[in-house]
């Protein structure tokens, strides 16, 4: 008897601890939704406001009259996806070639992928970029795509997943007469709806959020994304934080919407990957 | 006789070759984009440490001139030393709690899915908005931050200024960097303790040892894997943060928050100094590498104790 009280205490324990530990960690979050609604006096005001005394819905009608945001979202959106479709894509035939093709020179080329996926972006940036110079695309979508499309960490994730996948099932399939073609569309494919969507959705949370790549590599306002609209901002109009939280709370959404209804597959991409950071 | 040994071994080969060839077909066009874009900037990266350049007139070969000018430099040993410090804390605060969390969030509550879900949030949420937000999160006057600190009772000439005071700002970068990514190692340890056979807590308290000897004895020593890939983890992002001291700080007040990667960026695309941002990068990668390889020497070992 006495027992299951202290164990209802403890519990009772256990649940003030999370919530004030969960407060905490999305305070920040909250304090950008709410000052998103605010007028620029109230921001700041003493003590803080966590409900807006009136909604200033206007605030997210501006960001997009005061800077090209639409456009910048466009580029967002079109870059995220073509880059997402290329490296699924491209990454995962590699994989199956990788894994379940038997060739000379196969295991030296991996070896390349391999010795990459250790070396920060910061190593070869600069080389990169000279000779993004030299081909003249600098400050195009097509050079940022091609730079980003093909990053060795979604070839070793896929390659990991579909050497799990018995080699049986492909020498049988093989032998009824399917080409390798065939093994990949109709059977390593299908088993491997997972993986690809762990892959899909970490290249795309990636691509949406990077920040250093479209900073160095876009100059011309027609080019820009949204994390660098919000640099705009806060360049252009530092002292109007409630603008700014606005296209914050933009840049956010679609993530959150995606981790709302994905968040499977980001756990389960940490639990079988825990490589990528 | 020597005929048909002749076509079989014709189809022999033709078969190695179209063998090798479907291989290819589906290997080159990543590959290919990957050599282009990725490997050969990789291995040009060590051709221009040893080179003088600007990217426009003729390279020079300087040996390791470039080497012995960075270490000269006031600003890199700045942030040499700035980056030891930001990953050492870095990487203790974020074990602590990620640690914790998962110690926390590994019982069987209800919504425990929600309260993981929302701890892990801050490492996929964008970084230029977080960098934005904890921008006003931590001004000096009237910041969220500093409000609090004089409600709990912190007096006025006290208060930290933070992202504006050389003496503070790293401390800050340091507190969000753990904010944002703590979630992460705490999914890790999840999976881990989940691991961990419930029949060791059993016995263990058959036995009638406490809730703190069980963690000692069992939990703490059966997450030893879990430490040493977090701890190696944390070390290495550590080391190559980049975009966050870039939406905080762009490495000021001062250089006070110029971390290595801060400086290769400010050689490459402020200075146009390219020997010296290589050799600086260099030096990233042959710590980076270090501890990488350490993980894989130590991890064959332990892996062969057990």
């Amino acid at each position: 008897m006495k027992k299951t009280k202290q164990d209802l205490f403890v519990q009772v324990c256990v649940y003030l601890l999370l919530i004030l530990i969960t407060v905490v960690t999305l305070l920040p979050l909250v304090w950008m939704f709410s000052a998103s609604f605010k007028l620029d006096s109230e921001v700041f005001s003493v003590p803080i406001q966590w409900i807006p005394k009136t909604f200033h819905f206007e605030n997210y009608v501006r960001i997009w009259q005061k800077i090209p945001f639409g456009l910048f979202t466009f580029n967002s959106f079109k870059l995220t996806i073509i880059v997402t479709f290329i490296q699924v894509l491209t990454c995962s035939f590699a994989a199956y070639g990788f894994s379940k093709c038997k060739f000379r020179g196969r295991d030296t080329l991996f070896l390349c992928y391999i010795a990459t996926i250790a070396i920060p972006w910061q190593i070869y940036m600069l080389p990169q970029y000279s000779l993004m110079q030299k081909l003249h695309l600098v400050d195009t979508h097509l050079g940022y795509i091609l730079m980003q499309s093909f990053a060795a960490f979604g070839v070793f994730l896929l390659r990991q997943f579909y050497q799990s996948v018995p080699n049986e099932l492909i020498e049988a399939a093989r032998i009824d007469g399917l080409s390798e073609y065939g093994c990949y569309f109709r059977i390593v494919l299908p088993l491997a709806k997972p993986a690809i969507a762990t892959l899909t959705i970490f290249t795309f949370v990636n691509t949406w959020n990077d920040f250093m790549g479209p900073m160095i590599y876009f100059n011309s306002e027609a080019n820009k994304t949204i994390p660098l609209g919000i640099r705009m901002f806060i360049g252009q109009y530092s002292s109007e934080y409630q603008l700014i939280m606005a296209a914050s709370v933009v840049a956010l959404l679609p993530i959150l919407i995606l981790y709302v209804f994905c968040q499977r597959f980001f756990v389960q991409g940490i639990a079988t990957s825990g490589l990528k950071g | 006789m020597s005929t048909a040994a002749k076509t079989e071994k014709k189809r022999v080969i033709s078969l190695n070759t179209r063998n090798t060839l479907v291989g290819l077909s589906f290997i080159l066009p990543n590959f290919i984009g990957f050599a282009v874009f990725i490997l050969v900037p990789v291995v040009f990266s060590f051709v221009l440490s040893v080179m003088k350049w600007d990217g426009f007139t003729a390279m020079e070969f300087v040996g390791l001139r470039n080497f012995v000018n960075i270490f000269k430099d006031r600003v890199f040993r700045a942030a040499l030393r700035q980056t030891i410090v930001f990953s050492v804390f870095t990487v203790i605060f974020s074990m602590i709690a990620a640690l914790g969390l998962a110690l926390l969030l590994n019982t069987k509550i209800k919504f425990v899915n929600f309260f993981r879900s929302a701890i892990f949030f801050p490492y996929v949420a964008s970084i230029v908005a977080v960098g934005a937000v904890f921008k006003a999160m931590f001004l000096k006057d009237g910041g969220p931050i500093n409000q609090f600190l004089s409600m709990i009772g912190v007096p006025a000439e006290l208060l930290p200024g933070w992202l504006s005071s050389t003496k503070w700002a790293l401390m800050a970068v340091i507190i969000v960097q753990v904010w944002k990514n703590m979630g992460y190692f705490m999914l890790i340890y999840l999976a881990a303790l989940q691991d961990i056979p419930s029949s060791l807590y059993e016995a263990a308290s058959i036995d009638g040892a406490s809730k703190w000897r069980q963690f000692r004895s069992i939990t703490f020593p059966m997450l030893t894997p879990s430490h040493f890939f977090v701890f190696i983890m944390l070390t290495i992002n550590s080391f190559k943060t980049f975009d966050l001291i870039f939406a905080l700080t762009e490495g000021g007040p001062g250089t006070s928050t110029t971390l290595l990667s801060m400086y290769i960026y400010n050689q490459s695309f402020i200075s146009w100094n390219y020997g010296s941002a290589s050799a600086a990068a260099i030096i990233l990668l042959l710590i980076v590498g270090s501890i990488t390889l350490f993980q894989f020497k130590a991890e064959k070992k332990f892996n062969d104790f057990m």
